[in-house]
């Protein structure tokens, strides 16, 4: 009898699910608009250029080497990211309370804080935005977090932010709750506070004695520029609060699959740094003993590199603006289509993902019938649409919702 | 950076000054207690602040080449410019990375052709090296094992093995294995571990180069070994960490993990490329099952890719693109044998030479098991005593249980060492 008789198959991963669909699809007018990963208007994966120059130096480099990288990482890189998010006239950096704790990408930081605050402080609640990224959930359950409450986040009614709805559910959040915040670019929605609203959402936070720990993937990524996407982060760190950051350099370096994050950890008291950082050393020692060296390498040179960080800038430019060029011209056509509803949410939404509003119903018939694929959430890729394809997704998502009216 | 330095030497002021609101609120951290300090790192801290020209670290575990440098094997040169003229795209592998690799590291430990990977028996999925492989197994075995949630581990074992359990939620045990009398494997002493072990039990085994003794047991024991976990349904999960680099010979090394499946046991099997490929800090290796069907396998898999997607997603591929050039690649494979079995060599040659040396050096002590024991490391049988006026005085650096690595040992150093070594011991 074997000791895997009673395993059950655990339930596919919808986003993953949908990429071996879209695969396996051998109609030629397929659209992929499910998995969170940039394509140029050819459709194809862009390794940016910086990266590629880099890559290829290093591998030409003879004095270096593959040796372990500290548990916490390669410093440069931690520093060169803290800075990145912060900014070097942030008072937490200058007075060396910002700490920068290299890890998986950001997946990997969200883990590694969440068991830190898990284990070490013996948080037990979480709150999660609604909707929010498919893994949050799962990763500070994992961690053995236990309770995990939602915040009201998305309206559909009026396709923006239920800020009342999120105050509220923020003032009645337990003192010591973690709240998850999305730095910039909320995944799936797309749709961000605005700096107002985050003035009041730190006043209740700061009120409530609730913990930030931000979730930044889009630094850069969403409007261009590195400062405007950080203000949050920044606000926050300056108006003196302790909080964690998980950085992901996936989408914009195009590193996807070299795991490459930071997380920043701001405290109030530089003192109790080397506790901390020896506390989430053994949390990494037990996870994976020390992170990988090579994205490190590339997102540390870039950043410590005038030459190099400016053609980093415009790599980031030019995603961001395809993205919105791309956002403007979905919304043009469905209104000039005439399409029943209102489309302003995608102009009006900022980075990969737009929430378009469709239903779980439309958006299986846009798979089934127009080979378009895209969560059943709703959540559309607009890195996957391009001059090619945008009239086409453009008629059929018009097709979809004439079809199938939203109740 | 002016300020920094400023603020430091004037204390706190300065940076009450600049952080008002921050400088004297209470912080959510006061509570956290500093963690214990990694006895290795100290070791090499220690080494690092010794001004003495004859200093040698013995606490590295990696591999250094016969002027003390680090090894960047040629077959991983080439590959790694191989792998930068295809321009591959840097899209997310899927949860268990790259499906090459994964084959690949199951025959490399299996053997080409071996009928479990054939028949699609294994669920192997790419890891972050052997630390995230075993910490992958660990959740695994944590969730779904139907024996006790207890893992066996041998005494002494890997520093980390335990903690890496701890945090999935398993306790652990031990079984007896180092007896320091001989310096040699408690074959004895195991077996009557094993034997009181109950029934459905889950136990570590080390592939090959145990960690941190270099103590092996002989194919026969093996042999013996297997039978009776078999007899007792015990739940074999090995560790390979050096596979090639203990012996020289990839299928010498693992053949304790062939032996066993042969047996007709299920294994679990964590595999690293640190050690044996140069990889250390790309973070390459593999974590399998073997399974009784494909159906079952397939059931095996889907848990173990919720297991990994709440900790990192998905894997870092430079790394695994690296091994899977190297095995794909007939002409680059057998560079790399060539390779690995040069460091294996080295390593080899330092045991003789420095038992040779304390032999010269008047020692009237038995060294055999310099020589008897295999891989990066070697349990000197050396009392914390000993090892302190090895590094007052010699400024040798080790760790204080003896355990010295063979891969800080040069043909430049050995004579050195053996002298120190035996002015402490006669």
């Amino acid at each position: 009898m074997s000791i895997f008789s009673n395993v059950q198959t655990a339930p596919p991963i919808e986003v993953f699910a949908l990429t071996r669909a879209y695969n396996a699809d051998q109609n030629p007018k397929k659209v992929n608009l499910g998995v969170g990963a940039y394509r140029t208007d050819e459709g194809k994966p862009w390794v940016l250029p910086v990266v590629r120059k880099l890559e290829a130096q290093l591998a030409a480099d003879e004095t270096l080497n593959h040796e372990y990288l500290p548990v916490l990482g390669l410093d440069a890189f931690s520093k060169a990211a803290v800075h990145m998010l912060l900014g070097t006239d942030c008072p937490a950096v200058i007075d060396n309370r910002a700490l920068g704790v290299q890890s998986l990408s950001g997946t990997g930081a969200l883990f590694v804080g969440a068991k830190f605050l898990q284990k070490i402080l013996g948080y037990d609640t979480y709150y999660y935005s609604a909707p929010t990224w498919g893994n949050h959930k799962l990763i500070f359950d994992t961690a053995g977090f236990k309770q995990g409450r939602a915040y009201r986040y998305w309206d559909p009614a009026t396709k923006n932010i239920d800020f009342e709805g999120m105050c509220e559910d923020l003032r009645n959040a337990p003192e010591n709750s973690v709240i998850i915040l999305h730095a910039c670019a909320h995944n799936p929605t797309g749709c961000d506070p605005t700096d107002a609203q985050w003035k009041q959402i730190a006043e209740i936070m700061r009120e409530r004695k609730l913990f930030p720990f931000f979730d930044s993937a889009y630094q850069g990524f969403a409007s261009g520029d590195l400062d405007k996407d950080a203000r949050t982060v920044r606000y926050f760190a300056k108006e003196g609060f302790e909080l964690f950051c998980s950085q992901s350099f996936s989408k914009n370096f195009g590193l996807y699959n070299e795991r490459t994050g930071n997380l920043t950890v701001v405290m109030k008291d530089a003192e109790l740094a080397a506790a901390v950082l020896s506390q989430l050393t053994l949390v990494v020692r037990a996870t994976y003993s020390n992170p990988p060296a090579h994205g490190a390498r590339v997102v540390a040179a870039t950043l410590t590199n005038k030459d190099l960080f400016a053609e980093w800038q415009d790599h980031i430019r030019v995603m961001s603006s395809r993205i919105i060029q791309m956002r403007e011209a979905l919304r043009d056509r469905l209104v000039k289509l005439g399409t029943p509803g209102t489309w302003d949410h995608i102009t009006r939404q900022i980075g990969m993902f737009s929430f378009t509003g469709l239903t779980p119903q439309q958006c299986e018939y846009l798979g089934n019938e127009h080979h378009i694929y895209l969560l059943r959430s709703g959540r559309a890729n607009m890195a996957g649409l391009n001059t090619n394809n945008i009239d086409y997704v453009a008629s059929a998502i018009h097709d979809a919702v004439t079809k199938f009216p939203a109740a | 950076m002016a300020l920094l330095n400023s603020s430091r030497r004037l204390g706190l002021s300065l940076r009450s000054v600049a952080t008002p609101a921050a400088a004297r609120c209470s912080s959510w951290w006061s509570n956290v207690e500093m963690g214990p300090p990694d006895a290795i790192l100290g070791v090499t801290e220690a080494f690092k602040r010794d001004t003495n020209p004859n200093k040698i670290n013995l606490g590295v575990g990696a591999y250094r080449d016969d002027n003390g440098k680090p090894f960047v094997l040629p077959s991983v040169r080439t590959a790694e410019k191989e792998l930068v003229e295809a321009m591959m795209d840097k899209e997310y592998a899927g949860i268990t990375g790259l499906p090459d690799f994964c084959t690949m590291a199951a025959n490399l430990a299996l053997g080409e052709g071996n009928r479990w990977v054939q028949d699609g028996l294994n669920v192997t999925t790419q890891c972050i090296s052997g630390t995230g492989s075993l910490r992958v197994g660990a959740e695994f075995f944590s969730k779904f094992f139907t024996g006790p949630k207890v893992v066996w581990l041998p005494t002494p074992t890997w520093g980390n093995h335990i903690p890496i359990f701890k945090h999935a939620g398993m306790e652990v045990q031990h079984y007896r294995y180092y007896d320091p009398s001989t310096c040699g494997f408690d074959f004895e002493g195991a077996m009557q571990d094993i034997a009181k072990m109950p029934e459905r039990s889950l136990i570590m085994l080390h592939a090959c180069a145990h960690n941190p003794t270099g103590v092996d047991p002989r194919p026969e024991q093996w042999k013996e070994m297997s039978s009776l976990i078999h007899k007792k349904n015990i739940f074999p999960y090995f560790d390979m960490a050096y596979q090639g680099f203990a012996s020289g010979d990839c299928e010498r090394d693992a053949q304790a993990v062939r032996q066993f499946l042969n047996d007709g046991h299920c294994i679990a099997l964590s595999q690293s490329f640190a050690k044996n490929m140069g990889l250390y800090g790309e973070r390459a290796g593999a974590f399998s099952l073997i399974c009784s069907d494909k159906e079952e396998a397939a059931r095996v898999m889907s848990q173990v890719k919720i297991l990994i997607r709440p900790m990192y997603s998905n894997p870092p591929i430079h790394g695994a693109r690296i091994v899977s050039k190297i095995l794909g690649t007939p002409a680059l494979k057998q560079q790399w044998l060539g390779d690995v079995k040069l460091m294996a060599d080295r390593i080899i040659g330092m045991r003789t030479k420095l038992r040779d040396g304390l032999a010269r050096e008047g020692s009237t002590r038995n060294w055999q098991h310099i020589t008897d024991q295999i891989g990066m490391f070697c349990f000197t049988g050396m009392k914390p005593d000993q090892v302190g006026r090895l590094t007052s005085e010699f400024s040798v650096y080790l760790t204080k249980d003896g355990r010295i690595s063979m891969a800080g040992v040069t043909s430049g150093n050995v004579d050195y060492l053996a002298h120190a070594m035996h002015q402490v011991t006669k």
